[in-house]
């Protein structure tokens, strides 16, 4: 379980992003989440409400958007969508490729912010 | 009156400290000559036997050393200091995995330049440790045949993560009856092309491949980073 770091790591980034704009209150961190991060999206978000409490961010809201996993097919030529990251294969013609090009994003991406 | 909140465009990875120093560690690998190979997989699942074996055999012909982390104790650095290989426990605590701050310390006072081969055994744990790169050369993740053939469907993160597949405890596969074909689909279901080695650190079976499989590996990263 180390979402309640990674959760600490997002509120003391906005809280930096917030001195450095005349301490604006943040209302809501916007954040791209890949399955292939580790990260776990139920267990971040209640992290993120520990790790905001008694700092700026208390009340803010953690909204995380889901990135699909995206994997170059080798055989098609083309960027697709795995079905499942237990099967990292084309879902066209079944070619397995390791070539991940989207899924592993752990990032901040917005601040919503009152100045 | 209240303005209407501001949407402010950041774009940062959360784990860039990490990433940072995990860089940092990578290029003082690489100026040191030192191939670094680290260990993950579950508790329990042999990691450190293997690691001694791999240790012992590796002492007698070069220069090798290892990093151990656990939540507490110092009990796998004490095993592993039986291969006469230098070794340091890492304890972290309550952590549930390893991160390149942790490596970054343990190494403060290391000449690393001095090392052909440095391990860095992971805490065990299939889960937490997905998410760091520690700045090793080579990623290992250990399967046991003890631990159902699964098991990478269910962690697929970690065996994304990872390079390379070791099965261990191959001596009790028949004991278990262990199902070889199945768990080489399932690894190669959830990271296709991954290579996979077996080893028994208790009969010594397959060590000698792997021994053979991290020096090719460790000649062509010398040949790649050769300016």
């Amino acid at each position: 379980m180390h979402e309640l770091s990674i959760a600490m790591s997002i509120v003391e980034m906005a809280e930096e992003e917030s001195a450095s704009r005349g301490n604006a209150q943040i209302l809501a961190v916007h954040l791209r989440l890949g399955p292939l991060s580790g990260v776990v999206k139920e267990a971040l978000l209640s992290s993120y409400e520990m790790a905001c409490a008694s700092t700026p961010l208390a009340g803010s809201q953690l909204l995380i958007e889901e990135v699909p996993v995206e994997v170059f097919c080798p055989r098609c030529k083309t960027r697709v969508r795995v079905s499942s990251i237990q099967w990292m294969a084309c879902p066209e013609c079944g070619t397995p490729t390791p070539e991940v090009l989207q899924g592993r994003e752990l990032e901040v991406t917005a601040l919503e912010m009152n100045e | 009156m209240s303005a209407a909140p501001r949407l402010l465009e950041v774009r940062k990875n959360v784990l860039k400290q990490n990433d940072v120093i995990a860089h940092a560690l990578r290029e003082r690998f690489r100026a040191s000559r030192v191939f670094v190979v680290s260990l993950v997989s579950s508790p329990g699942s042999g990691k450190t036997a293997f690691l001694e074996k791999a240790l012992t055999l590796l002492h007698a012909r070069c220069r090798v050393a290892a990093l151990v982390g656990d939540l507490a104790t110092e009990n796998d650095a004490a095993r592993l200091a039986r291969s006469l290989a230098p070794v340091k426990q890492i304890t972290t605590g309550t952590v549930c995995h390893l991160e390149a701050a942790m490596i970054q310390n343990a190494l403060a006072d290391w000449d690393v330049s001095q090392l052909d081969f440095l391990f860095i055994e992971n805490v065990g744990n299939l889960v937490c440790p997905s998410s760091y790169d520690l700045g090793e050369s080579l990623r290992l993740v250990l399967i046991s045949v003890t631990e159902g053939e699964d098991k990478p469907l269910k962690y697929p993160t970690i065996f994304n993560s990872a390079d390379v597949a070791v099965i261990t405890k191959m001596d009790l596969a028949s004991a278990v009856e262990f199902d070889e074909p199945i768990a080489r689909k399932n690894i190669q279901a959830v990271r296709p092309g991954m290579e996979i080695l077996k080893v028994s650190a208790k009969t010594g079976d397959g060590m000698n491949e792997f021994l053979e499989f991290i020096e090719t590996q460790r000649s062509r990263s010398r040949a790649t980073s050769a300016v």
